[in-house]
């Protein structure tokens, strides 16, 4: 208890510290406006008041003098602009396509955003990221995962998240590794998901994957999430016997399937999901002991720290702002977001847009210096970072622990999953 | 053999998720035989019921010994909203009552996601996850337990509308509001009793659903659209025909499920609606 007060405490010193110096003279250049597009009302302001915590910490480490292995943080602001400070301005898009078009263009003409950045769903980033291209100013996704966002043939749109298709192909090169090193042979899989722009999404790719790796797809399951029962599903799947089930369900349905999977004796060698109901604090706490070897692809963890040791302290920093709720896939992306548009706006030395834009295009950051387990940050033609990459965790003990890719890895993987326990 | 097996495994999971159906639409169908009302935030009742389950539960009163609480609660509730709303809607066009009750799901779900926010929230390690096994098949205890109180539930409505005194006096509104009122019958007491009734049910139907189901702001839609379909399938009004109706909607669900697709479940379900709205409009044991 001590201990922890006296990290909080010394945490506090390094954010005081880090906050800019008064200003010292008249020559003090303008503030450079970056304006924020997030879902700060409606379902999920939660979730926008984390993002717009997790941005304006990344805004303050630019801003001010403490560095940490991260870039531009500690320079006093963006020393090729006269250490210029970064400013983020925010709108609401309470989570409405045609809100966040609304707040993308009051940023552009009358706050006079140099850069956006935002939105976290991917139907408010395709709408505010249209109005950034019409007034040719960059846009900057860190948070939206849906493939087609990049596939739009936009010329001022950057991502630095994977999109869903990369998390897939993470699980096949995942078992790639697994038959390399353990021997571990899968054959057939069988896909289950929500019907909707997520599950359909993930399914495509997995399906299409698996066809380019030479799997065999045994069974592919679309339910409606709100579904309240899972009977045939489960033993359309049990007919299908598959070595391994991908999921891509909320968390009423992933439970329905689990107890579904297990009053039916459905006992694959791994069950893979796509985050969502299976990474909800609810999951575990509601399975227990049945939660016990679920795979799932997550964007981030704590485990990072033993590739860069700023995601601890950084985690720090975003707990004493936001009542003590850590780092997680989501902030750590919106404050690396933030970060790579001050890194391109200091290289371009000018607020010109197209300078920016080609200070975007030849970002190159290695993935050390980030929060996340990528292996460098580089945009492609398309706008979509090349380096980026998810990270797959199992329950081991009722806890989310990382066990691929392995250079990031904390324990090994528990392969097949246990027996239900009746 | 092994079809056979699964055959049965289905009919099994069609028959307790009927029961479930069941469950919610008593309540339903109550409300709507005596007073003519479509309630249409039954199932922000439901989800209410649920998150006051969930508040038991975390006070250490697990969701079947929090059940009674929850079923008091509701039935107080459903009283405070009949005397305070439905009775002024009631007073007005017969339009009032749906757009009224409409608003009231919409004050529910917002009210709901403002003090819960949207998170999915659920019993931690709640009772009955085991499975149960006869003969080669399973099925869960959650849903036994569920289906056996949507049996009991039913039972002791349909026994309180057939045989009790005031249970007559519902009928009695239900056939002739002004005939009743002439032989004395307080119509607006007996309306908040099955007002209150109809949600005491779905106040059961949320302490027994959160065996197996998270709570959110939107929880009690998906079972409220299907009770719905069992109310108007099984005759508005009928206890007995919403029982009837729900055991087909379960069944019809789960075997189009695996027969047809699992895309297409609803698919027979709904044909079979229209075929009861063209073919017998008052509903399978519906009286007009």
């Amino acid at each position: 208890m001590l201990a922890r007060r006296l990290a909080l405490a010394l945490a506090t010193a390094l954010t005081l510290t880090a906050l800019p110096l008064a200003p010292t003279g008249a020559a003090d250049p303008p503030d450079i406006v970056i304006g924020s597009v997030l879902p700060l009302t409606g379902a999920s302001a939660q979730t926008g008041a984390a993002l717009r915590t997790a941005q304006l910490l990344a805004q303050d480490l630019v801003n001010g003098h403490v560095s940490y292995p991260l870039p531009m943080v500690g320079k006093s602001g963006l020393p090729h602009l006269g250490h210029a400070r970064i400013k983020l301005v925010f709108a609401d898009s309470q989570g409405k396509p045609d809100q966040a078009r609304a707040a993308a263009e009051q940023l552009i003409t009358q706050e006079h955003a140099v850069a956006l950045i935002g939105c976290y769903t991917s139907s408010t980033t395709a709408t505010a990221s249209q109005v950034a291209e019409r007034y040719g100013i960059p846009f900057l996704n860190p948070d939206s995962s849906a493939p087609s966002l990049t596939t739009r043939g936009l010329k001022w749109f950057f991502r630095t998240t994977p999109s869903d298709a990369t998390f897939a192909d993470n699980f096949f090169q995942f078992f790639g590794d697994l038959k390399r090193t353990k021997k571990i042979d899968v054959k057939k899989i069988a896909i289950v998901g929500e019907d909707g722009l997520f599950g359909a999404g993930a399914g495509d790719a997995e399906e299409q994957l698996a066809k380019k790796y030479g799997y065999t797809i045994v069974s592919r399951i679309a339910y409606t999430a709100t579904t309240t029962e899972v009977n045939a599903e489960v033993q359309k799947v049990k007919a299908a016997a598959p070595d391994v089930i991908m999921m891509a369900s909320y968390l009423p349905d992933a439970l329905l399937f689990m107890r579904g999977f297990k009053d039916q004796s459905v006992q694959p060698q791994a069950i893979m999901a796509q985050d969502a109901g299976f990474i909800d604090p609810n999951f575990v706490r509601t399975e227990g002991k049945d939660a016990e070897g679920i795979f799932t692809r997550e964007v981030f963890s704590l485990d990072i720290k033993h590739r860069n040791h700023a995601v601890p302290l950084i985690n720090q920093l975003f707990e004493l702002r936001f009542s003590g709720k850590p780092l997680d896939g989501n902030t750590a992306r919106d404050f690396m977001g933030v970060l790579v548009l001050a890194d391109a706006l200091d290289r371009a030395g000018s607020t010109k847009p197209d300078a920016i834009r080609t200070a975007l295009q030849k970002t190159n950051i290695p993935g050390n210096l980030t929060l996340m387990p990528w292996k460098n940050i580089q945009f492609d033609a398309s706008g979509q970072n090349q380096g980026g990459s998810g990270i797959i965790e199992q329950i081991q003990d009722g806890k989310y622990e990382t066990v691929w890719p392995f250079d990031v890895a904390v324990s090994a993987p528990i392969w097949p999953m246990p027996a239900w326990k009746h | 053999m092994e079809a056979l097996t699964t055959f049965a495994q289905l009919l099994v999971g069609g028959v307790l998720t009927g029961l479930v159906f069941a469950l919610v639409a008593v309540g339903l169908t109550l409300v709507y035989g005596v007073m003519d009302v479509v309630n249409f935030a039954h199932g922000e009742f439901l989800m209410l019921a649920m998150y006051a389950t969930l508040g038991l539960a975390l006070l250490g009163l697990g969701p079947l010994l929090g059940l009674p609480l929850a079923v008091i609660a509701m039935f107080l509730f459903g009283i405070i909203v009949y005397r305070v709303f439905v009775r002024r809607l009631l007073a007005g066009p017969p339009e009032a009552t749906v757009f009224g009750t409409f608003g009231l799901l919409v004050l529910m779900q917002g009210l709901a996601q403002a003090v819960f926010s949207s998170d999915f929230l659920s019993v931690p390690s709640p009772p009955f996850a085991g499975t149960i096994r006869f003969a080669g098949l399973a099925v869960s205890q959650a849903s036994v337990v569920e289906g056996c109180g949507a049996l009991i539930l039913t039972a002791l409505l349909f026994a309180f509308v057939e045989y009790t005194e005031t249970g007559r006096a519902m009928r009695a509104v239900a056939e002739d509001r002004i005939a009743a009122t002439l032989m004395g019958i307080d119509v607006q007491r007996i309306n908040g009793l099955a007002f209150g009734i109809g949600a005491a049910c779905v106040g059961a139907a949320g302490g027994l659903l959160m065996l197996s189901y998270p709570v959110y702001p939107t929880a009690g839609v998906p079972f409220a659209l299907t009770a719905f379909v069992v109310v108007a399938l099984g005759g508005f009004g009928s206890i007995s025909g919403a029982l009837v109706a729900a055991l087909l909607v379960g069944m019809l669900e789960v075997f189009g499920g695996f027969y047809l697709s699992p895309e297409l479940k609803l698919v027979p379900v709904y044909l079979a609606y229209l075929v009861v709205v063209l073919v017998r409009p008052q509903g399978l044991l519906g009286r007009r």
